[in-house]
């Protein structure tokens, strides 16, 4: 991204930010609630269009076709009469145009990322009778069925059973050899063994390469916090913004 | 018995009528109820009934005013509730009674004849017209080509239209398009169950075939199955009875959903059973 700023109406969300996604990266966004973190994936997804700047992936400029998304919450009725299999085919749609059939290719995809996340006996059942953590990994399989070069989280932490939560990231980092990924959470601590690097969000953009160990980054929330943990815990703590 | 050709042509135009009504009401019916869009829905039938008056009032065919006032007020109600402007069921609940209001003002302000109200509330088989059924049946073309053409991105911006803005740019105009052709669908089928009745029309099909499946295309099978059972035994019992014809098609779509879920339940309760006694002797 280059010198890019996102409003709402008047309201500057992010400013002049200067950022870099590099293949198989694993960034973690943390920053402050109503820093700017949704905003800045409304930017990367396109829903919001940028006042200035624009965004390059990997030398090119960045399109829909190569970015897979994982909402925060399921924006989708979970009494829907669709099954997990369509579910997981819609990641296919951005390719399609508006007449948009599914060739026996892209069900065969479809049945492979399935597998993958350990869904065949659930294929096709509709998302009321899943719990949250097969949900979860539905959406998530609508996400990468298009092998997108970025994938986009949107605080996985917050919807998955704490049983499937492991697997899932053990799943993303498995992911992330095929893909660059940018998470964003409030939920660093538990993920940051996986992260390879960080971005702070909080209007503006600081963006730390690598577990670097300096003494704190939490001004960026504004206000006095502390992070509050028992010995023996990995954890990383990233150097003053310059 | 011998027929005369007054009930041969009573039985063609009851046939087609169930058919085209089934068809069009399955496939509108099945996107309502899946996206909970029912009281919208009846909000949209009742606005229409005010294009009926005012047909009269200026002499041109009350189902064209219908169709005007029906897909105005459906594009009206999604675009203020994309706008946020006002609460969505609140505006439904206006659209709905102001529709019923002007109808019944330009009905009584129309000189001479009045027409039949009754007709037009709780439908009747002796007032369709030959270009009621035609009309009915470029509907159910228009649909079926629609939802077979389209049926994966209709789908999906239902199911999710959050994403679905995700990776296009043609999520309202789809919502657009399709909300106008289930308006028409709605007034086209007033002259089959009524104003007042006509929603059930469209929601007990599809709540009948979701007792068998959850997939959305058999849904749509189901519905337009169960909604010719119910329109062609409604007529027929309409015709002998002397009953209007939305009331005994209702009557019979909701005993049929009775029936259907107890099936189901005793279905379920031998197969239960059934699994039962194999584990016993397991």
């Amino acid at each position: 991204m280059h010198s890019l700023s996102a409003a709402y109406g008047t309201n500057i969300v992010l400013q002049d930010i200067e950022f870099k996604v590099s293949e198989n990266d694993f960034i973690g966004v943390i920053g402050p609630n109503g820093g700017g973190k949704t905003t800045l994936l409304k930017v990367i997804l396109g829903l919001l269009k940028p006042v200035k700047g624009r965004m390059i992936f990997n030398s090119e400029l960045l399109n829909g076709n190569s970015i897979g998304y994982l909402p925060q919450m399921s924006t989708g009725d979970v009494n829907y009469p669709v099954t997990v299999t369509d579910i997981v085919l819609s990641g296919l749609m951005i390719q399609k145009g508006i007449i948009s059939r599914m060739s026996s290719s892209d069900k065969k995809k479809a049945e492979l990322v399935i597998d993958e996340l350990g869904l065949t006996a659930l294929a096709g059942a509709t998302l009321n009778e899943l719990s949250g953590g097969q949900m979860q990994r539905v959406f998530l399989g609508r996400a990468i069925i298009g092998d997108p070069k970025l994938l986009l989280l949107d605080e996985p932490g917050n919807f998955v059973d704490t049983t499937f939560e492991n697997d899932f990231y053990e799943k993303l980092r498995e992911l992330n050899n095929r893909m660059a990924i940018l998470m964003v959470s409030h939920d660093v601590g538990t993920i940051s063994s996986h992260i390879k690097s960080f971005a702070c969000v909080n209007r503006s953009l600081h963006y730390h390469p690598s577990h670097e160990i300096t003494n704190e980054d939490l001004l960026a929330y504004g206000c006095p916090i502390q992070l509050v943990t028992h010995g023996d815990v990995p954890h990383t703590v990233l150097k003053h913004h310059i | 018995m011998e027929v005369n050709i007054f009930q041969y042509d009573f039985i063609v135009k009851g046939l087609l009528g169930a058919i085209f009504a089934s068809i069009t009401a399955g496939l509108a019916g099945t996107y309502i109820v899946s996206k909970r869009m029912v009281f919208l829905s009846g909000g949209i039938t009742h606005a229409s009934f005010g294009g009926i008056g005012i047909g009269y009032f200026i002499g041109i065919n009350p189902v064209i005013g219908a169709a005007v006032f029906g897909i105005m007020s459906a594009l009206g109600v999604e675009y203020l509730s994309v706008k946020q402007k006002i609460r969505e069921d609140s505006a439904i609940g206006i659209l709905w009674a102001f529709g019923m209001a002007i109808g019944i003002i330009f009905i009584y302000l129309t000189p001479g004849y009045t027409p039949n109200l009754m007709s037009y509330l709780f439908g009747s088989i002796l007032t369709v017209t030959n270009a009621d059924i035609i009309s009915l049946g470029v509907m159910s073309v228009i649909l079926i080509f629609y939802f077979g053409i389209f049926y994966r991105t209709i789908l999906y911006i239902s199911f999710d239209e959050v994403f679905a803005r995700t990776y296009s740019s043609y999520v309202d105009i789809f919502k657009y398009i399709t909300t106008s052709l289930i308006a028409l669908t709605i007034v086209l089928n007033i002259r089959m169950a009524g104003v007042v009745l006509v929603i059930s029309l469209l929601t007990i099909p599809p709540n009948i075939a979701m007792i068998f499946t959850r997939i959305y295309f058999k849904i749509v099978l189901g519905s337009i199955l169960a909604g010719f059972v119910g329109t062609a035994t409604g007529y027929a019992i309409s015709y002998f009875a002397g009953i209007p014809v939305g009331a005994t098609i209702i009557f019979t779509l909701v005993i049929l959903y009775v029936v259907a879920k107890g099936t189901n339940h005793l279905i379920m309760k031998v197969s239960n059973f059934r699994n039962r006694s194999v584990n016993d002797i397991n």
